[in-house]
Parts: C-alpha cells; structure tokens; sequence
C-alpha cells in the first residue's frame, strides 16, 4: 500500500491516543446525561466540570467562564452575534479584520444586512493588522472588535495583546477566534486582556463537533440556544459528553509538550520553506517569516492553479490544502491572499501545508520531490508560462 | 467529485502541448479566474483537422475538458468541429460537477476562438461561426446576474 502523507493538519488533525482513550467510558459506560440527579449521572457531570477546568488552564481562563458550544463556528458566531445584540442600543459598531475566517466574515455580513456597521481591518503584505488604522476605526459606538489569533490559510499571528491593550483602554469587547492558535502557543485571557475567544477541539488531536466560548465574567452576553438549563443557561442542549471528555485531554495533553512540540514543528516548518524557495522557482512564501504558526507553510506558485496541484500530490498519498477558488465552488481565489496583495492569477496557484507532531522531515522529503515534479508538470501545460518564457526570451535577446 | 474519465484526461492529457506555427491558435478564459485554455489547430487544405494541441492553467475539469475537446476535434471538418458544444465534451467525460460546468464552456469557446483565427488568416467565412468574446467569464458572471 502506497504510504500517506498528512499534511493538512490545519483542517483537522488525527486523534491522539490518549484522547481517545479518555473519551471512551463517556460513550458505553458512564452515558448518563449531566442534567440528570442520580449519582450514576453525576459521573458524567463531573467528567465535564474536571474538562472544563483543563481547558480553561490552558488560557488563564476560571472553569465557570468557559461554554462549551458545537465547535469553533459555532463560538464565534455566539460571539459577535451576541455582542452586537447586547450593543445595540449603543450602535453595535464592529470592528473585524479582512482576513478573518468565514465564521467571522459572514456573520459580520449577516450583521450589516441588519443595520450594523462593520470596519474590515486592511493587513499588510505579511498579514498583520495595522494597529492604528485600528485605533482610527474605533468610535464611540464601536461594540466589538474582533481580531483572530493566527490565521488559518497564511498562518500569520497578530499582535493579541496590544489588540486587547486598546481595546480595553476604550472600554470595548475583544474578541479572538483563536482556532488555529489554542493549544498551539501561549495565550492568556488576563495578559492579553481578551474578553471572548474561540477554540476548537479537533484542531488539537481533539475530537470534531467541539469548541468553547470563553466569556469574560461579567460580560454581558445574550443566551445562544434557549431551552435548558446546560451552560448556565446560555447554550442550551445535552453535553457532549464524550467530545467534552476528550477536548480536556486534548487541552491538558497540549499544555504539557505545547512548547517542546511548538519547537520540534517549527524546526520542520522552515526546512520545508528553505527547501521550497531554494528549490522551486517562482515560489512566493506567504504569511509571515517570524510571527507564524509553527505548523504552518503556505506558497504560491506562479503560473498554475491550485486544485491541480492538489490533485497531483494526491496522486502521490499527499493530502494537502490549497484555499483555491476551485474547491470552494467559487470563482475568487482566497480573500486572505487577495488581502494580503497577491493578484488574482497567482493567488490561485496556492498551496498549504500543516505539520503535525508526527510529521517527520524524510516525510517532508518525499512531498518536496512530488511538489517539484507536480509544478514541472503543470508549469509545461500552461499557457500563462508558455508566454513568459516566449516574453522573457525576447527580452534576453533584446539585451544581448 | 470526478467521473473516473474525468480523472483519466487529467492524469494522462492527450494532445497537451503547441504546434508550430498552427493554422489557428486561439486562448480563452482569464487568469482572473483562475482558466486559461489556449487550442492549437492544424487544418489542411480541404478543412480538415489534422491535428489539436492545448495548453491549460487551470483546476482538473479545466483540464481535462482541454483534453477530451481536441480529441473530439481531431479528424474533423471545421464544420462538424463546431458542433463540439460543451456539452458534447461534457457527455463525452461522463459529467462534470456543477461548479465546474463552466469548464466546459470554456472548452466549446477555445475550439471557436482557434477555428475563428484560422477563419481570419485564410480569409475564409466559417458559416454558423461568430467572433469568440474577449473573456467568458465575464459573459457567463453577466449571465448570472
């Protein structure tokens, strides 16, 4: 059997062991529902409560601020809908950013339909907010600002907490969808003075179908599903109690190797860049060099498209990502690359990599190889290289 | 998400590459959106095409419809080559997803922008043939709206 190669750890990653060995119980054994009186339930109710606390270490966070909800989307909708909501006498203004995720975007479009206004936060070329255009934004209706941690295509990370420096100083909320950055690196609800951030499980050897919103005590925000008592009364709904289970053993799991393992993926990060950009020609690193997450490689290469390539390291065992129009049924190529200046005809020849604690570098190796000899193939087949080379001819002929 | 004909023509294009100095030539698309489709003719003098080549940038329906329309071409009159609709290609592979219909379209306009050229250089009127539009993306994205 041909080898797999997993390298869209961005999207979700594999379960780790001891994850799955923590959920278990929850599903055949101690199945009673949390809500429920009797001591065989409260096994699950506790099972919960233990969760909620090792989730809510890994940010600085108290257990009884943290709302288990369906997933990352599912947080940041909770997030901006509801604080537009409570805000709305005040105007409800929000201030976002161009690349956020689409959990962010389109609830921020949903909102504008509604009467709201929403500032999109420009980034510069490595995608990093711009820190005063984010003060000039603010005004004295602003409800919210909401900034992601790290980005999910370019694998950039923003300024967080100069972001919640300002935004306390005006006395506004701060959100952060910090999908792609929880359990990866530091964060600190106190230090980074944030008052509502997003997580998702999966994305941490965690289960799918589980997030958090963690709400700042004190913060007034408007309940998301109605009917019972779960979460205080705010997400209504049976606990996912396996899911839960297995989010706390994800985030306690984390915060033992997150530093060791943030440096082992990172070390591999940047060989696999170097090897690309030496390797490659007309290869374009996106994101930035430094502030990135240390799983995160994401290229352009000029001249072809995305899903090809795609389809070609498939081909090969390789799963990869590329944020390409295609995919998505969607003409436009991604909105980040676009933000962060690309032009349209190199966005779409995107391609994304994440790395795993278990990718190794002889792994990083063989994609190398496939992503040469995949770009050769179709730089060969496209007509967008045909006329630079019959360009650039002319020119060397030109000059001599 | 692609028929197994679809996966063939992307995995093992036929005719992919450029004829030197071909009877008609013609590219469509934008890199904008992501398809350019360039088609390479050879005709000879009693109309028949003897040869078609492609080059494509774009997804795997882009492709591989590239590749299914100039083996539709190939052996034809000009005018049976213009009875290769999209939707001849698109039987021909067995389907194509929704969102990429639009690859097929592209296909029929590569076929009429190269046959349009040749028309051009010989001096010759192809019945039922009319001038390809600069960008058929924009015409279909006009179409939508």
């Amino acid at each position: 059997m041909r080898e797999q190669i997993y390298l869209d750890n961005a999207a979700t990653t594999r379960m780790a062991p001891e994850v799955f060995a923590a959920m278990q119980p929850y599903f055949m054994e101690s199945y009673g529902n949390p809500s429920s009186i009797y001591a065989f339930a409260q096994k699950s109710g506790a099972a919960v409560e233990r969760a909620r606390e090792e989730v809510a270490a890994l940010i600085g966070a108290r257990a009884d601020e943290i709302y288990f909800t369906g997933g990352g989307s599912e947080a940041d909708n909770w997030a901006i809908l509801g604080a537009a909501e409570a805000n709305a006498k005040k105007g409800g203004h929000i201030i976002t950013s161009c690349i956020e995720h689409h959990a962010v975007l389109h609830t921020c479009a949903y909102l504008e339909k509604r009467g709201h206004a929403v500032t999109y936060l420009d980034v510069d070329e490595n995608g990093t907010v711009d820190l005063s255009q984010l003060k000039q934004a603010i005004r004295p209706d602003t409800a919210l600002i909401s900034i992601m941690a790290a980005n999910n295509e370019i694998g950039t990370v923003q300024p967080i907490a100069e972001i919640g420096r300002i935004a306390r100083e005006h006395g506004i909320l701060f959100h952060t969808d910090a999908v792609q950055a929880y359990g990866h690196m530091p964060l600190n609800v106190e230090e980074m003075k944030i008052d509502l951030l997003s997580a998702s499980a999966h994305k941490i050897y965690g289960p799918k179908g589980v997030g958090f919103l963690y709400i700042r005590k004190k913060t007034n925000l408007p309940s998301l599903i109605h009917g019972g008592a779960q979460e205080r009364g705010k997400r209504a709904g049976t606990l996912n109690v396996p899911g839960i289970v297995g989010f706390g053993a994800a985030a306690k799991r984390a915060a033992e190797r997150m530093e060791a393992s943030w440096n082992q993926t990172k070390e591999l990060r940047d060989y696999l860049i170097r090897r690309i950009e030496s390797e490659i020609p007309f290869s374009v690193l996106n994101g930035h060099r430094t502030e990135r997450l240390a799983n995160n490689v994401h290229f352009c290469f000029r001249f072809i498209e995305g899903e090809s390539m795609l389809m070609l390291l498939d081909e090969e065992g390789i799963c990869a990502s590329s944020g390409s129009a295609c995919t998505s049924g969607s003409l436009d190529p991604s909105h980040v690359l676009l933000s962060i200046g690309r032009p349209h005809e190199i966005a779409h020849g995107s391609l994304r990599l994440t790395l795993s604690e278990e990718t190794t570098r002889r792994e990083l190796d063989v994609t190398v190889e496939a992503l040469k000899k995949a770009v050769e193939r179709l730089r060969a087949m496209s007509p967008l290289y045909e006329d630079y080379r019959k360009t650039n001819a002319q020119e060397e002929a030109y000059v001599q | 998400m692609y028929s197994e004909k679809v996966m063939d023509h992307f995995k093992n294009p036929r005719n992919m590459g450029e004829i030197e100095q071909p009877k008609g030539v013609g590219t469509v698309g934008n890199a904008k959106c992501g398809d350019i489709m360039r088609m390479y003719l050879d005709i000879d003098k009693d109309g028949v095409i003897r040869d078609a080549k492609f080059k494509t940038f774009g997804c795997g329906a882009a492709v591989a419809t590239s590749s299914m329309a100039t083996e539709l071409v190939i052996g034809k009159t000009v005018q049976e080559a213009l009875l290769v609709t999209n939707k001849a290609v698109m039987e021909a592979l067995d389907g194509l997803p929704p969102v990429k219909v639009h690859c097929s379209l592209l296909a029929e306009e590569a076929i009429h922008a190269a046959l349009w050229d040749y028309a051009k250089k010989e001096g010759i009127v192809i019945e039922g043939l009319k001038e390809p539009v600069e960008d058929i993306e924009e015409r279909e994205m006009e179409d939508d709206l």
